[in-house]
Parts: C-alpha cells; structure tokens; sequence
C-alpha cells in the first residue's frame, strides 16, 4: 500500500497532492491519502472522491499551525501503525522541512524531487534530477519498506488524477501529542510589501540568468529588452547578488509569468526556475552550453556565446 | 555562541561533466571543484553572528581529501577551525549517510546553532541538514532568509511558496536551513588566506558501519521531449534566422 501524505495549509488543498496521488495511482499498488490538521473535514472530502482505498484523517488542535515537530510526530505515528510499503508527498516548501526527518525516524531517506516511477523486479525505483537537472538518475531506496518519496512539482498533472465512483471512506486517526513535543512557535504567513513591478502582464520578458558574469553587463540585457518592447526579468541568483531587484526574479520564490516571448539568456533552466516561466508561449533560450536543461522547454535555441548572440538580435532587430 | 556550518564541495558549475563508464556516477577525475552555494551563505551569516554576538564559527564537511580546499576556502573568509570527516565513500554519499558521519563529531561539539545550506548543487537532496537534526536531536527550520538571535533562542524567517514568509522561533540549540541571498557575501583577503594557513582542522573517522539508504541504479542524460528548432552559423546569421522566426512562425514581434 502507498500513503499519499497531502498538505493543506487553513483547510485549503495544496494543488501539488494531487500529482503525488497521481504519482501513487500511477503504481501498481493500493492507495491510501492522508492529511493532517485542525479541521480539515472539507479537505478530506475533497480527497476521498478520488480513486483511492481510504483517506485517513489527523485532526488534532496542536497542528492548527503547521510545525514540523508536531506534523512528524502525528504523522510517524500513523505510518508506523499502516506500515505503508511507500509514503509519497509532493515536493514543496513544507515537505522539504519534514518529510526527511520523518523518513530519518524510520531510517530510511526520502528521495526528493522524483520525475516519475519504474517497477524493476520488485523494486519500486525512482527517476529524479541530479547536477540541476542536467542529469537523470534511477535512484533505489536499500531498504525495503516504507521507503519515502517526494515528487517534483508539475511533474505529474493534477488533471489526470482518477476518481473514484463513490467517494472513500474517511477514517479520523488518534494520535498522541502534547504542547511540549513542539518545540517551533510559529507566526502568520506575510507577503513582504507588495510587488512594484508585475510581470505576469507582459507580453514579452527578456530574462537574464549567471551567464551575464557581472552587473555590468546587464545593460546588454536593457538594450534588447528595449528593441523587443519587452520587460527585463532574471534568475535568482541575479536578484541575490543584487544586480536587479527581487521583484524582477522568475521561478518558485519569484514570480510566475506566460508571456507571449520569454527570452532566456545564460539560464541554465533550472526546475524552480523553469516552473515561473514554462507556461510560456514561446520560449527562446541562448545559451553557451548545449546541454544545458533550458533547451528541454524552448521552442527556439541558439548555442553561443550571449555576449556575441546579444548583439547580433539587436542589430537583426533594427534592420 | 558555538556556530558550526557544513560546507559541501561540489563541482564547479560550468564544468562539462560527463558520466561515468559504469553509468552510476560523474566522472570527476580532473574536475575543478568550489564550495556548494547556499553553504556559502551559511558561512557568511555566521560569520555576521559572531561579529554580533562573539562565539565561534566551525566548519564541518564530509567528503574525500580533496573536500580540504572548500575547508581552507572557509578559514580564509573568517571561520575559525574546521571539522573534516575523511571517507573516499563519503564522496557520492546519499543525505542521510553524510549526516550520520557528521553527526557524531558535532555532537561532542554541542554547536548553539548548526547551519547547512538548503540544497546541494549536485546530488539536490534537500535533506542533509533535516536529517542532521534528528540526529542531533535539536529542532530544526528550513528555507530561512534571516536570523535574530536572543538569549537561548533564535527567530528566523521562513521562505514559504509564492513569495510568502513566516516567521518562526525555537529554543538553542538548533540547526537551520539557509536559502542563498540571506546575505550579501563576503570574498576571502589575503591576510585571511595566510591566516587559514595556521587554523586547525581536525581529520575524524566516520563511524565504521556507514549505511548507505539510497542507490544511484543508472544516470544518464534526460530525454529532449519537446520539438526545438535551433539557429546555427555565425552569431549574425544566426540571430537573424531567429529574428525572422519571432517575427513570421511565432508571431511575437
Ligand atoms: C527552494 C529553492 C527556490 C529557488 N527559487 C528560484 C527562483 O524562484 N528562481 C530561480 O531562477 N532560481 C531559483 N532557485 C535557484 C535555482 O535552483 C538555480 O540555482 C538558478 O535558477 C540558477 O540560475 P542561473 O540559470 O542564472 O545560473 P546557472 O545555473 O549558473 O546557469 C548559468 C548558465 O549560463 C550559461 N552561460 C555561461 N556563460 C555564458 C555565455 N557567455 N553565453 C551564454 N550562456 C552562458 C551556462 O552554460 C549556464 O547554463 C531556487 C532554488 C531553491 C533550492
Ligand atoms: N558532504 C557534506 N559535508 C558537509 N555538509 C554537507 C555535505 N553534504 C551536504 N551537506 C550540507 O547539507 C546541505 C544540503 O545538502 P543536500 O541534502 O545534499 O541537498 C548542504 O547545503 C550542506 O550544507
């Protein structure tokens, strides 16, 4: 049996538990959901009209607010009474903070980030990126069961999760915690203040990633981002060494644009890069190295040296 | 304040890594190598707390003898001794298996805060630090953008998803995750060079029976899924063959 963990964060479904519950559907196996928190009744529900054995149901006042202390004790307690075969979760913020420590309880580790599942023989193998995506490995947990996985987001589609033709039964799960096992003491999420510059509105983004080497050469990026009538954006990295400001970055802490042309200039095409911008219409990507990940998502390509292609564009631009 | 942070070495970035003949691992013979980059963050926001609070900052690192470069990297920019857990089998290590080398010599240590970088550049297993904490059994934040530090506490701000934060407070001793960009780095002086020179860096053992949890079964380079079309020759040429694609297939200019 696989047990699907799903997050919810106030009672509302994080969108990516449907993949791994795709990813789990997509076994051979037997599928249960779990889901942890203070009254998450509606999100059970939510879960249970999918085609699967059962969802199993934490509702505890001291996980009202998402910790990690108290999200693993709840949960290593109901793993160890299932004992699952496998534990999937999708790969987001907060299952980076638990789930390893909750696989390390079971001293097993959790393969983060998987693209997809193999079954060779009678082991359940997992493909995931290595070296930034350059790479993709077969990667086997040693130990048998449970083994831990987390899968990478959007790499299954939510849309393709079967429904069940009646709904699961749900089981409320009991589960020992006390206050003084939660050592986190947690505040509200904030946005920091609002964004100055919003570039899920424009129709064409020229980004620039570490292949611009210094911030002065971010002029170069200005110049053709000027001759397209397009707005400049960047990679992290960019905005953490402060050659633009933060406002201008793409990816999963940044922004998430589809603008009709995104231009990408030395981004290697990393995955939380990649998910800010793969929407896309149509993706351009300069880059000096052919193997770069960026080339797997865009439409057009030249392999070369950006401080040569950039000019060149501008000057074919004004003629 | 005792602050130890764990350095990784990786290999360079643009380095042109192929894989091995075996098909399970890079070949990394004559690769150049440079400290894992959130761990550089880590490093610097160390550093910064002990300017503030005084203590002292010990880098921790697993890994082949080669892994010694990163080390002296780290004593140049200002940290004060270093730990090295010396195992060739260390070098393509699963998370949990380095942090239980780790984890033994900085027990005895007992660090007021262990820092790791959130992710390595290499393997991306996300986890090294998480499961280091279990081990140690200290509690644990992950993704963090700042650090204020009291009297046997610390409040740190999360990275949530979305361009959310949180803020989050625990009691020391505590280990956290830190996300690039918590800071503005620093780059080694030369004094700082001559001085690592002289810092001491203690060589451990792992422990005798390392398991390893996880195996790399076959890499290999991803599969191209979808269709592109890409412009050859001279930048000239080539950049004007795009040009006149954006304008006449795509429709975009
Ligand atoms: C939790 C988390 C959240 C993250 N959020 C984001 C995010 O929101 N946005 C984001 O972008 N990243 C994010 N990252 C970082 C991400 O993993 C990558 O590290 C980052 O996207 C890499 O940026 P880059 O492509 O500019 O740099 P690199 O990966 O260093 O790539 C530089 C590229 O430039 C090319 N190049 C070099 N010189 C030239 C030249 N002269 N001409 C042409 N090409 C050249 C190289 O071949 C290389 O492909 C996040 C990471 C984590 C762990
Ligand atoms: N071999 C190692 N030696 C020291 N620290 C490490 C090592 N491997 C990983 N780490 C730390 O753990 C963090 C996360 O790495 P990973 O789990 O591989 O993504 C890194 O940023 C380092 O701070």
């Amino acid at each position: 049996m696989i047990l699907v963990i799903a997050e919810q964060r106030d009672g509302v479904l994080h969108q990516a538990s449907w993949e791994a519950v795709v990813a789990a559907q997509r076994t051979t196996q037997a599928v249960q959901v779990l889901v942890a928190g203070s009254g998450v009744m509606s999100v059970a529900e939510d879960l249970a009209t999918a085609d699967i054995d059962s969802v199993l149901m934490i509702d505890h006042p001291l996980l009202e607010a998402y910790t990690p202390d108290g999200f693993i004790e709840a949960i290593s307690q109901v793993v160890r009474s299932m004992s699952p075969d496998a534990v999937f979760l999708a790969h987001t913020y907060q299952s980076r903070e638990f789930a390893p420590r909750l696989a390390a309880r079971f001293q097993q580790t959790l393969v983060t980030d998987c693209v997809a599942t193999k079954q060779v023989g009678d082991r359940l193998v997992f493909v995931r990126p290595m070296f930034q995506g350059k790479f993709v490995a077969d990667v086997a947990p040693v130990a048998l069961s449970p083994c831990f996985a987390s899968f990478q987001i959007g790499a299954f589609r939510q849309d393709a999760v079967v429904r069940g033709s009646d709904s699961a039964a749900i089981y409320p799960q009991e589960v020992v915690i006390q206050d003084d096992m939660i050592r986190q003491e947690v505040e509200p999420p904030f946005q920091e203040a609002k964004q100055a510059v919003d570039l899920s509105q424009a129709e064409r983004i020229v980004a620039v990633g570490r292949g611009i080497k210094s911030k002065d050469h971010i002029e170069l990026v200005e110049r053709l981002a000027a001759a397209l009538g397009a707005e400049v954006a960047a990679s992290r990295p960019i905005c953490d060494s402060g050659w633009l400001p933060m406002d201008r970055q793409i990816g999963s802490s940044g922004q998430t644009v589809s603008p009709k042309l995104y231009l990408a200039l030395g981004i290697s095409g990393a995955i939380q890069h990649l998910v800010g911008m793969k929407g896309s219409r149509t993706i351009v990507a300069v880059n000096k190295d052919p193997d770069a990940p960026i080339f797997e998502v865009a439409d057009f390509g030249i392999v070369g040296d950006l401080f040569e292609v950039v000019p060149a564009i501008i000057s074919a631009l004004s003629e | 304040m005792k602050i130890a942070v764990c350095v990784k070495q990786v290999v360079t970035r643009d380095w042109p890594l192929r894989i091995n003949d075996s098909h399970t691992w890079v070949d990394d013979r004559d690769a150049s190598f440079e400290m894992n980059e959130p761990d550089a963050y880590a490093l610097e926001e160390a550093l910064r707390l002990k300017e503030q609070h005084g203590g002292e900052v010990v880098v921790c690192s697993a890994g082949p003898p080669r892994v010694n470069q990163v080390i002296r990297e780290a004593l140049a920019r200002g940290a004060d001794r270093a730990i090295h857990v010396e195992a060739e089998s260390l070098a393509s290590a699963d998370g949990a298996m380095v942090a239980e080398a780790l984890a033994a010599p900085m027990e005895e240590e007992q660090f007021d805060l262990v820092l790791t970088g959130l992710q390595s550049d290499d393997q991306g297993f996300a986890q090294t630090g998480v499961v280091l904490a279990e081990f140690l059994s200290i509690p644990h934040a992950t993704i963090i953008m700042e650090v204020q530090v009291g009297a046997g506490r610390v409040r740190v701000k999360r990275e949530l998803e979305g361009g959310w934060f949180q803020w989050v407070s625990m009691s020391t001793p505590a280990l956290l995750t830190i996300q690039s960009g918590i800071n503005q780095l620093r780059y080694a002086t030369l004094k700082g060079i001559m001085a690592a020179k002289k810092k001491e860096v203690r060589l451990v053992e792992p422990p005798a029976e390392l398991a390893r949890r996880q195996e790399i079964l076959m890499l290999s380079v991803p599969e191209r899924t979808k269709e592109i079309r890409l412009f050859d020759g001279a930048p000239a040429e080539a950049a004007g063959k795009l040009v006149q694609a954006l304008k006449d297939d795509a429709r975009v200019i």
